[in-house]
């Protein structure tokens, strides 16, 4: 049994009065796909914005690829991570936003290669070919130099996807990447995406509306509520024979706002 | 007959000074428009405490007293500057003042989602600012340089009074001489205009070029 990759120890997080994680824990293999599902303010994306570093967290450890994410070694046992200790933990993980978060004012190249160049000081030509290689994986070699206000919504996506996966990280974050897609453009971002979990070994958490695509994709399903893991399992046993009745009575507003599991 | 060509040589050397001035205090006010707009959003308070501290100080005081104080008390404390010198000072900073909460205001409204996009892809914070926020904020901030750079223009006036020859000094000299108010007041006013037409057309040439390609850019 492989070492957790990810490794969520009774975290909390309050914003002032409000507590949206309490006590969470979890565990996230190396490669695994996961997909969290569960009602809006359940913390799932929450999760996502805290592995980012996005948000720190009010108590309890995480543990990503062995180093403690938000501390660091010090003088007498662990101190504070400092802003360094923070950049090379960002090394490993990456993160696609639901809005994508494109530079309006560079092209689409430039959005890929802005960040290999800087934080990993590889050189232009060697970045630009990467990046290209990445458009052509997602399909959009052709609009390497088209600005991004000159892209539908899910070409932005998935240059979006492609800018994340051009500094490699090994674990991906996809935070609602389809939830601000006109339904058409839904299914060429789902495609990328099937393509990435198929193709590469990287750990992917996924936290989605779509839950036929979570069904297919994810290795577990986990289910939030009110910031913690209601169930979880494999997705079919989540999505066909849900235990807990709140799994249940979410999966059926679901499934009659016409989401097909 | 009053020969009016001497005087217009006059006054046409005075615009000279006031173009000097004008593009001297303005390139004063943009470099301290950034670095105290900048300042605002460090995340070191005494940094910025003293950026506060400037845009304050020379937006609560007058231009008039400020220029008063750099030319003639600050002898004082040891630093002589010439007309010229304290006029520049005196209406660069200020203007800059002015200009560093605009840039502040600027860089406040590259959202959010622009500074989350720059962690999630691991730039420090100075890359983000240099890279991606601050080429997004400078289309917001050229309208409003345009503007303080005409009111910078009109402010030169007030060096009249520490008598360094700027056109609106050299008018009342025209005008002491001749008695008459009206050719070279009339004159200026129309110098002035002219200079501010200039402006409003290299600003609005600068602002096409800074938001090229970004129709979908909000502004």
């Amino acid at each position: 049994m492989p070492e957790p990759i990810i490794r969520i120890d009774n975290i909390t997080k309050c914003y002032g009065p409000l507590t949206v994680l309490d006590g969470l824990s979890m565990n996230v293999l190396p490669g695994e796909k996961l997909a969290l599902i569960g009602p809006s303010g359940s913390g799932k994306t929450t999760i996502l914005r805290i592995l980012m570093t996005l948000e720190t967290i009010s108590g309890g450890h995480i543990e990503v690829d062995g180093a403690q994410l938000f501390h660091m070694p010090g003088k007498d046992g662990l101190a504070p991570a400092d802003e360094r200790h923070l950049h090379r933990m960002r090394e490993k993980i990456g993160m696609v936003f639901q809005h994508f978060n494109l530079f309006p004012h560079k092209c689409v190249l430039d959005n890929i290669t802005l960040a290999p160049i800087l934080t990993k000081a590889v050189p232009k030509a060697a970045a630009e070919k990467r990046a290209l290689q990445l458009l052509d994986m997602v399909g959009l070699a052709d609009k390497a130099r088209s600005m991004p206000a000159q892209l539908s919504g899910g070409q932005k996506q998935r240059v979006a996807i492609a800018r994340a996966l051009a500094l490699s990280p090994k674990i991906m974050l996809f935070d609602e990447i389809t939830s601000a897609l006109d339904p058409e453009l839904v299914e060429e971002v789902l495609n990328v995406m099937r393509k990435l979990a198929n193709e590469t070994d990287m750990t992917m958490l996924l936290v989605t509306h779509e839950m036929g695509f979570a069904h297919d994709f994810a290795d577990r399903v986990l289910f939030f509520d009110r910031g913690k893991i209601v169930e979880e399992g494999k997705p079919d046993e989540i999505f066909h024979s849900p235990k807990q009745e709140r799994t249940q009575s979410f999966l059926r507003k679901i499934v009659a706002a016409g989401h097909r599991v | 007959m009053i020969d009016w060509s001497g005087y217009i040589t006059l006054i046409l050397q005075g615009a000279f000074v006031t173009l000097e001035l004008t593009i001297m205090a303005s390139i004063l006010a943009v470099i301290m428009a950034f670095v105290a707009g900048l300042s605002r959003v460090s995340k070191y308070f005494p940094i910025r405490a003293l950026a506060t501290a400037y845009i304050e100080f020379f937006r609560g005081t007058s231009v008039f007293v400020q220029l008063f104080w750099a030319y003639f008390v600050l002898p004082f404390a040891g630093i002589e500057l010439t007309p010229l010198q304290a006029g520049v000072s005196a209406l660069g900073l200020n203007a800059g003042a002015y200009g560093a909460e605009v840039v502040r205001g600027a860089i406040k409204a590259i959202g959010r989602d622009q500074r989350e996009a720059c962690v999630a892809l691991n730039l420090s914070r100075s890359q983000a600012m240099r890279h991606v926020i601050i080429p997004q904020a400078i289309p917001l901030i050229l309208p409003t340089f345009g503007n303080l750079a005409i009111e910078l223009l009109k402010g030169t006036a007030v060096v009249s009074l520490i008598s360094l020859s700027d056109l609106t000094f050299q008018a009342q000299v025209v005008r002491a001489q001749t008695g008459s108010t009206l050719v070279p007041f009339g004159t200026i006013l129309l110098i002035y205009f002219l200079m501010a037409l200039a402006i409003s057309y290299g600003m609005r040439w600068i602002e096409g070029r800074a938001t090229r390609g970004l129709d979908g850019m909000r502004t």
